[in-house]
């Protein structure tokens, strides 16, 4: 079963780290990882899917807690939520098939963002499974190079972890603690 | 005012309240030590790195308060490591300095440069690199807090030498510390609490399981109060012992792998557990799917990550362990469980002929003898600093605690070592207190130098050897389930009488019962640390025992005497 954590953290040195360490030492191997800033200054979001078997996946989040350096985290997977991963995919373009190779890209609501005489560089933004559909059907132009972010992940409505952080600064214990 | 990040650093420790720290120098921190000369504070000089994260853990544990330990860069902070891990383990309030390579030399593999914060980001509660002198004081304030707050546990600073070093302008103030994501005090919900009293009121055969939480959290007045309203009994865990006072007649003694037979036999009949202050280790649930399965479970507990994590409970309540039964027990009726207490009377009774004191004299000396004696001897009031193996198991059946904080040991990790070092913190942490240390001879042996520590220091300890010349857990293990091939636990000591003689200590040999007491006594009476090296049963084992992996109530108990067993 995937699950994919949200969690904002203090942006510090060594804070990625600690987090990565919650899972490393539960031996869970994490599938997709990403970090960015946040619209509030000192604060970064990490976006973190793991895929296991164990049942014990869901107490990562008390464990994250655990970290002086995080401030609020979710685990998604339960709760109506968009995600979105972004690629980019070099590949092989003749003039011959260029034409051809764009259309696809324009039926995925690809862009192309580079263009040389024998490839073109196209990027394309959605769920995982479109982009998983994408690549196999550019497979047999060839593919030279291709790189994804990893999945970003938010809830759905006006709920929002920041939200939800203030809520549970008066230290009320957050329900998903007591079922963890 | 100008300062250098070395004197900042002195100051604010005094600021926090620190009266001792111990460490051993090196290049890296050098500048601290040069400021040194004008604090206050005094340092106790170890032999080895370990021997400090131990006596600062052993200062914290006897006390309550922060214990400090200091060492240089690279191999003086990972001879901390065992010490970190130790205070970790057992929620242990301990700051430790390591000083570092100056920051322009940081990643280049400079001398006696290592990775102290990323070695140790598992084994702290939290840990810091300071580059910049400016970082020390809030800091330090940040670390001295998170130690002490909440769960307790180990905080680490790592200090480069350039910080230390440099000059800056710089006035002490108490701003709190900022630790947004930091929440050490949870509240339980209302709701909670009202099932909780309802689950107490409906139980006939309830258990206290007391933990070390109780100690931590200073609620020894409410879990007494509480026992003795409800009438329930109460179970130790290791570090639990003396939370709870062990002549109370509701004090049953300690669960678990060696834990008394009768308590693992109340648990398993038990129909309500409420686990005060503690996490359901291994050692106290054997096998998890046979643990007390007639029983309800409410768990009071301050770290969330430990509830359902051994033990599903139907009830946690999460918080602080005092304040939690403060607004617990006004809703709590008086109750009357006589028919329980006696059936775990019966189960009591049964055991008591196993028991070696009650076993017919056989001319040997068993372990259990010698920490008995200690008890009657010192009235159960002295701090009692065990070792790890059948010396510390002994030692937690025997010696019977009535005042809290008086039972130090190294339980989580179960550091052999931990018993020398950890008694002279200790004894720096309450200096008018009767401090005795038991080790095995082995786990003696680990830390042995520290008694050149105690030499310079002049301070008095007691000191017990248990020498059975054998690793004896290990050797115990073995007997039993690896059809007594003992391999390496056989273990040829030196002469500890000569030992202590080397190091101007006085020590004492004893091998036979009626010296005991005489040893004792005349330890207690000399002003100095007297070392007792007591040649015990060879290969006299920890009953009863729980094998891994069996359910508790499967035990493998002293095979009786054939004398005693004609006589019944
Ligand atoms: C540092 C460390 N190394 C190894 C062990 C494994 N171990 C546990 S008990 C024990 C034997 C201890 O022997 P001794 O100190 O003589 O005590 P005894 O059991 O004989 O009382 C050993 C080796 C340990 N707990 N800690
Ligand atoms: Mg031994």
């Amino acid at each position: 079963m995937r699950h994919t954590f949200v969690a904002l953290v203090e942006d510090k040195t060594g804070v990625l780290n600690r987090v990565v360490s919650v899972f490393r030492r539960r031996t869970f191997n994490i599938e997709s990882l990403t970090v960015g800033r946040t619209h509030q200054e000192g604060i970064s979001r990490i976006t973190i899917v793991v895929d296991s078997d164990k049942t014990d996946v869901v107490r990562i989040m008390p464990y994250m807690y655990k970290l002086i350096n995080v401030l609020q985290v979710e685990d998604l997977t339960y709760q109506p939520h968009v995600n979105r991963d972004l690629a980019m995919v070099k590949i092989t373009a003749t003039p011959e098939n260029r034409a051809a190779i764009m259309q696809l890209a324009e039926v995925f609501r690809a862009r192309v963002v580079d263009v040389t005489n024998n490839s073109l560089i196209i990027e394309i933004t959605g769920d995982e499974e479109k982009i998983d559909g994408f690549v196999d059907v550019l497979r047999p132009y060839g593919i030279i190079e291709m790189v994804r972010t990893g999945i970003i992940a938010m809830e759905r409505g006006t709920s929002t972890l920041i939200n939800n952080m203030g809520e549970s600064q008066n230290y009320e214990l957050p329900i998903e603690f007591k079922m963890a | 005012m100008n300062k250098t990040g070395a004197q900042i650093f002195w100051e604010c420790l005094e600021r926090e309240g620190v009266d001792v720290i111990f460490g051993y120098p090196g290049g890296a921190t050098l500048p601290i030590y040069d400021a040194l000369v004008t604090s206050k504070i005094h340092h106790v000089l170890v032999r080895h790195e370990q021997g400090a994260s131990h006596m600062a853990d052993g200062y914290a544990r006897a006390s309550g308060r922060v214990g400090v330990a200091l060492a240089t860069s690279g191999p003086g902070a990972t001879n901390l490591i065992t010490g970190i891990a130790t205070a970790l383990m057992d929620s242990s309030p301990v700051v430790f300095i390591t000083g570092q390579v100056s920051s322009p030399l940081i990643g280049y593999d400079a001398f006696q440069e290592t990775d102290v914060t990323g070695i140790t980001l598992p084994i702290t509660k939290h840990n810091y690199l300071i580059t910049d002198a400016k970082d020390i004081a809030p800091t330090i304030r940040e670390a001295f807090f998170l130690a002490k707050s909440g769960r307790p546990g180990p905080v680490l600073i790592d200090i480069t030498k350039d910080a230390q070093q440099a000059t800056i302008d710089w006035e002490y103030d108490d701003k709190p510390a900022h630790l947004p994501g930091y929440r050490p005090d949870f509240r339980p919900a209302n709701t909670e609490f009202e099932r909780a009293v309802e689950m107490i009121h409906n139980a006939k055969k309830p258990l206290i399981l007391a933990g070390h939480g109780i100690l931590i959290s200073g609620a020894m007045e409410e879990v007494l109060e509480f026992a003795e309203r409800t009438q329930t009994p109460v179970a130790d865990t290791l570090l639990g012992l003396g939370a709870f006072p062990g002549s109370h007649s509701l004090s049953l003694g300690m669960m678990g792998m060696h834990g008394e037979a009768w308590v693992n036999k109340a648990i398993q009949e038990a129909d309500l557990l409420l686990a005060f202050g503690m996490r359901f280790d291994d050692r106290v649930t054997g096998k998890i799917s046979h643990y007390a399965p007639k029983a309800k479970k409410i768990h009071i507990e301050i770290d969330p990550s430990e509830i359902n994590k051994n033990v599903q409970v139907d009830i946690a309540l999460v918080g602080d362990l005092k304040e939690t039964l403060q607004k617990l027990l006004p809703s709590i009726k008086t109750v009357d469980h006589t028919e329980w207490l006696e059936e775990i009377n019966t189960m009591k009774g049964h055991s008591a002929v196993r028991d070696i004191k009650n076993l017919p004299d056989n001319g040997h000396l068993y372990a259990a003898h010698v920490i008995n004696a200690l008890w009657q001897v010192t009235k159960g009031e002295a701090i009692i600093v065990s070792d790890v193996g059948q010396n510390q198991m002994w030692t937690a059946q025997y010696y019977r605690h009535d005042q809290p904080n008086t039972s130090i040991t190294s339980g989580g990790l179960g550091t052999m070592g931990f018993g020398l070092p950890g008694g002279i913190g200790a004894k720096f942490a309450m200096p008018d207190k009767e401090v005795w240390v038991i080790a095995g001879d082995g786990g003696i042996q680990m830390t042995q130098a520290e008694l050149s520590t105690i030499a310079q220091e002049g301070i008095k300890v007691n000191i017990a050897i248990l020498n059975n010349g054998y690793l004896g857990m290990v050797r115990q293990w073995q007997e039993f389930f690896y059809d007594k091939r003992y391999s390496a636990t056989p273990m040829k000591g030196p002469d500890f009488v000569k030992i202590a003689d080397a190091h101007d200590l006085t020590g004492l040999h004893v091998d036979s019962r009626d010296q005991v007491i005489d040893a004792i006594e005349a330890a207690r009476k000399n002003p100095g640390t007297v070392l007792i090296d007591f040649k015990v049963e060879k290969e006299d084992s920890v009953y009863p025992m729980v094998p891994t992996g069996a359910a508790i109530d499967a035990m493998i108990r002293r095979p009786l005497p054939e004398s005693v067993i004609q006589e019944s």
